[in-house]
């Protein structure tokens, strides 16, 4: 597990082994909470749901076994940022996994691990034992008596829902990876119907970061309503693809010099359930406020045809919705059929513009995340580039 | 592995956990909300469905069943709840906050029908052509919630072959909506585990073990699933057409047998309200559409009952008296759907099994050697119909050692649905029928016969004649108007215990060459239990291997359906928990009304002993007759 020389003010800035468990088991849960409280963290997965409150409603719930979730299924199209912190980073994720133990009173995390990344699995559980050889897992962790925590890894089973927290949950007992109805949330009824935290790999990270040098200090990096910095994978039509942490705050603009890309016609943010933004809304930021993204840019230049870049979305999400309910299960294939009616320029507006009401429908009715999103990327193309899509018939570009 | 994976609680069917209330106002577990403006008051944990019914609004549903634990798929149900970013399905959404609700929104509207037209778009069927037309939720969904054309198109052919292997169940998947109350009631309610969702996205569909036909799985014909199937993807194996043929040969000689179940429930298929017995329109009804004769399955009843018994005393005579190694406790076998379920799952208790036959059974073969002596018909010129509340009785009159008569003993059996079907295709309606009685040489059985239909019924007529046969009082001095209420209702599991005292009658005469006297009972207590549905079924059976409490019975019954009988898979759509409490009052109100009350008061089942099973119950003739035999199967089919 090599590092390669990254940069970055918050997640890649210097960090010591264990330093932020030996910190936090000096200090009381309600500090903790309090500090990622100022910090304004919210989660990295997609949803940005704040994680102290995440992370006190599970403290408060009164259980005998809670648990702890990393969520490293990382299946969304575009984002690879995860694999990059547990392949060079893995004590900025598993300190912090044992934080969100130690403040919430779990004595085991769990870290699902997408199927695809069973490679990695031999040297992660090789760095957990080296863990637990320096007592940064295990019994009394750093001394702190009581306080006995460990981490297991599992495989993911490959199919994109299981990123989604519920459906992951029930990967993990064993069953068909869908989605559960909320509520209960999993803060309340999670893991074999425990208490359970689930977050993101990089959540995990910036907890660790956010223990050694304060909530403040965090605050300090990003706008006022993004805090800190954020992990982007960035892939598609530039120069220099790979994963960049900025700040929050940053133009896409600014973005797309950083990775040398040119001719850019647009900038899919957020990956398949992201939106799509053009050309003339560059000036747009990076944020919670503004273009939220889980990590996932990627990039198309004025060489793509985007309806060919829809097409292959909603193909995506008709093959990995689970199928249990009806707006995603049916509403992905009509939104398919319509681009390529689009395609075959067989349409009427009438038609479309009944899909797009249709997309409105899957944003609103569907049981989980995955068909809630699935039209974005349909409605925000259809809108961005109407001109494209239908002055020229969808026939420009390759 | 069969059901390696597969007997799981789905997600859908984990209990709602309540969240904890964090507001203190909520006290006394209520917790007020609004709905559509209006403040109420309601129950803390109550779904938003649950909430707009007490308060008379309508939310459209079509996953949800009441039996059922909560799936939340369909989304049909969605409605907007103040403050949220998207549409919450009322079905699956347990209030525990001051919410505020709005059933009829502009979006709601909208999603409810984009909801139904998508699932039309993917349903493949014409509705006149349909079985379930006029009783099909999706039909009353498009016809209630404004859907005018398809608006997404509509499939012209079929997406999926049908699967007809089973004697009882047809699967037509190209009508499934994926409500997936097919799935969970196979493996939650009825824990069998046959039916699974598989593959995902748009391929996702209903299928069974490797997507073998049902037939070669480890289904039990319960028909629970086709009971709360809300199209036609699932329907029962419809033998009518060819009873109408064998109706219009003149050379055929059609007798039907009626079971208690049907004639109590069939008035719901005349748009009367569950509830009512029909039993003599019934019989009018059943002759004016042709059948030669029509007699009554609770004579059987009345028989299973005698032999039943019988086999019981001589079980624990062998266990007690004659110290001999015997299977106690004895389990009754007139399920078909429960014997089944054993045979799979617990084909090692195969030898507790009663080797009674089930009434119908009994009665077929009667109807081609009894009756077709005394009547001078010919048995192959006989045509035996059934008319059951139950699909499992297909499978059971198609069981290959089922024709000990010398022929199929019985050809068909038919659900209360389609004998429905049937009377209304000859253009009667059953309600306005005259009243007539049942034909002889069997005319009228007795109350006991009767409530066979209800769970506990069963027990509760072997009591009416154990206790009298042995103690020589009458039930009534221990139950008062001989109804043995402890084991009635709809509990899952009743246990009874049954003290038989120190003074006993003498031995009746139908089975004193078997016992001498019933002083080796002296200080028994006789232990019964009673279990409706499989998954009942599951926990007694578990108990009992694991050495528990029902180890120490005498005798169990098992039904596999919920409610027994009259919640059979046969049985009208909708059955509903309300509905079960319906019919079991209509069959425990006739028990009442008859003068026979008592399996060993029939008549016309003590002359047959007296002129046909002259050695007894469970005599020789009896035995080739009565009695049957089981195949241990285990769960995986080759
Ligand atoms: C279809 C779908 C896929 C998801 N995939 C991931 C994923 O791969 N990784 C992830 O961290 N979160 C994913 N999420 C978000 C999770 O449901 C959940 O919000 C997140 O793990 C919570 O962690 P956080 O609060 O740290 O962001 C996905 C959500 C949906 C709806
Ligand atoms: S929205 Fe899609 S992925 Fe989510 S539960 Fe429904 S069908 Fe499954
Ligand atoms: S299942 Fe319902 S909607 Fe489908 S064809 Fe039959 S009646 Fe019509
Ligand atoms: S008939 Fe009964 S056992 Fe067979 S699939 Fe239906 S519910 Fe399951
Ligand atoms: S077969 Fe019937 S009950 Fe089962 S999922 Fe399909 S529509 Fe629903
Ligand atoms: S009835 Fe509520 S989601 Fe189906």
């Amino acid at each position: 597990m090599e590092k390669k020389n990254r940069e970055g003010s918050v997640i890649f800035s210097p960090y010591i082994k264990g330093e932020s468990i030996i910190k936090a088991v000096s200090l009381k849960r309600e500090d903790i909470l309090f500090e990622l409280r100022e910090s304004k963290l919210k989660g990295r997965g997609g949803a940005g749901f704040p994680t102290a409150t995440k992370w006190t409603l599970v403290a408060a719930a009164s259980a005998e076994e809670k648990y702890v979730v990393c969520n490293a299924d990382e299946g969304e199209p575009g984002t690879f940022k995860d694999r990059v912190l547990l392949l060079e980073y893995p004590e900025l994720v598993f300190d912090g996994m044992v934080i969100a133990g130690y403040v919430i009173g779990a004595k085991l995390g769990i870290v699902y691990l997408r199927g695809e990344y069973e490679y990695m699995l031999k040297s992660l559980e090789d760095y957990l034992e080296t863990m637990r050889k320096e007592n940064l897992l295990g019994k009394n962790i750093c001394g702190k008596v009581d306080f006995n925590f460990d981490i297991k890894i599992r495989l993911g089973s490959g199919a994109y829902v299981c990123g989604e927290e519920t459906a992951l949950i029930e990967s993990l007992e064993g069953n068909r990876g869908e989605a559960r109805n909320r509520p209960p949330y999993p803060v309340n009824t999670g893991f074999m119907g425990k208490p359970t935290t689930v977050n993101n790999v990089e959540t995990f990270a910036s907890v660790a970061h956010i223990v050694i040098k304060g909530g403040s200090w965090y605050c300090k990096h990003g706008t006022d309503k993004s805090t800190g910095s954020k992990l982007f994978s960035v892939s598609g039509d530039c120069d220099k693809p790979g994963v960049y942490e900025l700040p929050w705050g940053t133009k896409i603009s600014e973005l797309l010099k950083l990775v040398e890309a040119k001719d850019t016609k647009a900038v899919q943010v957020g990956g398949a359930s992201g939106i799509c933004i053009p050309k003339s809304q560059f000036e747009r930021i990076f944020g919670y406020e503004d273009a939220a993204t889980g990590g996932s840019i990627m990039i198309f230049n004025e060489s793509r045809n985007m309806l060919h870049v829809l097409k292959n979305f909603m193909e995506f999400f008709v093959e990995e919705s689970c199928g249990q309910c009806t707006p995603c299960r049916i509403g992905n294939v009509k939104l398919l059929e319509g681009v390529e009616m689009l395609e075959r320029h067989e349409y009427t507006f009438g038609y479309i513009n009944k899909l797009k009401e249709l997309g409105k429908t899957m944003q609103l009715s569907s049981k989980c995340g995955l068909g809630q999103s699935s039209p974005n990327a349909f409605l925000s193309i259809l809108e961005n580039f109407k001109e494209e899509i239908f002055n020229n018939g969808g026939n420009n570009g390759k | 592995m069969e059901n390696k994976g597969k007997l799981r609680a789905p997600v859908s069917q984990k209990p709602l956990v309540i969240e904890k209330p964090v507001d203190p106002s909520y006290i006394g577990g209520t917790i007020s909300i609004e709905i559509n403006e209006k403040k109420v008051t309601v129950p803390l944990g109550t779904t938003i469905l649950d909430a707009c019914k007490m308060n008379g609004i309508t939310v459209p549903t079509l996953c949800h069943h009441e039996d059922l634990c909560v799936a939340g798929v369909c989304r049909v149900c969605v409605v907007e709840v103040e403050g949220m970013r998207t549409l919450q399905a009322s079905c699956a959404y347990p209030i525990t906050s001051p919410i505020k609700i709005k059933t009829s929104t502009p979006s709601v509207r909208k999603a409810r029908r984009h909801i139904i037209d998508l699932m039309l778009s993917e349903h493949y069927g014409e509705c006149y052509s349909c079985l379930r037309n006029g009783k099909c939720e999706l039909q009353y969904l498009a016809k209630e919630y404004g859907v005018d054309n398809f608006t997404f198109g509509h499939v012209e052919a079929p997406r999926y072959e049908l699967d007809e292997s089973s004697y009882s169940v047809i699967r037509d998947m190209s009508k499934c909506v994926l409500c997936k109350r097919c799935v969970r009631t196979c493996i939650d309610l009825q824990e069998v585990g046959v039916l699974e969702s598989v593959e995902r996205g748009h391929n996702t569909r209903i299928s069974t073990f490797l997507d073998k036909p049902l037939l070669d799985v480890i289904c039990i014909n319960c028909g629970q699933c086709i009971n709360r199937c809300p199209t036609a993807a699932l329907r029962a194996n419809d033998p009518s057409d060819e009873i109408w043929a064998a109706i219009d040969d003149p050379a055929k000689h059609v007798v039907i047998q009626t079971a208690p179940s049907p004639r109590a429930a069939i008035c719901e298929e005349f748009a009367m309200e569950a509830g009512h017995s029909l039993t003599k329109e019934l019989n009018t009804a059943l002759r004016r559409i042709g059948f030669d004769k029509v007699f009554d399955t609770n004579t059987t009843a009345d028989l299973t009952i005698f032999e039943e018994g019988t086999e019981l005393v001589l079980r624990l005579y062998k266990a007690i008296v004659q110290k001999e190694p015997v299977a106690l406790p004895q389990f009754t076998s007139c399920s078909p759907g429960w014997v089944k379920f054993l045979e799979h799952y617990y084909p090692e208790q195969i030898d507790n099994l009663s080797t009674a036959k089930s009434p119908q059974q009994m009665f077929g073969a009667l109807i081609k050697t009894f009756y077709a002596e005394k009547a001078g018909v010919k048995p192959e010129d006989i045509v035996s119909v059934a008319v059951m509340p139950c699909s499992a009785k297909k499978y059971e009159c198609n069981r290959p050692e089922m024709n000990d008569s010398g022929y199929k003993d019985v050809d068909y059996g038919l659900t209360t649905r389609e004998l429905a079907r049937m009377i209304k295709e000859a253009g009667i309606n059953l309600p306005e029928m005259p009243k007539s009685d049942f034909d002889s040489p069997f005319g009228e059985a007795s109350g006991a016969g009767l409530i066979f239909g209800a769970t506990g019924g069963v027990m509760e007529a072997a009591i009416r004649s154990i206790y009298e046969f042995i103690t020589g009082n009458k039930t009534e001095d221990a139950f008062a108007n001989a109804n043995v209420t402890p084991v009635r209702g709809f509990e899952g599991i009743k246990y009874v215990e049954l003290p038989l005292g120190e003074k006993f009658g003498p031995v009746p005469d139908v089975i004193k060459h078997l016992v001498p006297n019933w002083d080796w009972l002296k200080g028994v207590t006789l232990k019964v239990a009673v279990a409706h549905g499989t998954a009942n079924a599951k926990k007694i059976m578990d108990d009992i291997k694991a050495g528990g409490k029902f180890s120490e019975c005498h005798f169990i019954e098992f039904m596999a359906c919920p409610g027994g009988c009259l919640g059979g898979g046969g049985q009208p759509i909708p059955t509903t928990p309300e509905i079960r409490k319906k019919r079991a009052q209509a069959i425990y109100s006739e028990d009442e009304s008859l003068q026979v009350r008592k399996a060993h008061d029939n008549p016309n089942v003590v002359k047959l002993y007296e002129e046909f099973f002259t050695d007894g119950p469970c005599g020789h003739k009896s035995h080739k007759l009565l009695h049957t035999h089981y195949v241990k199967r285990g769960r995986y089919i080759a």
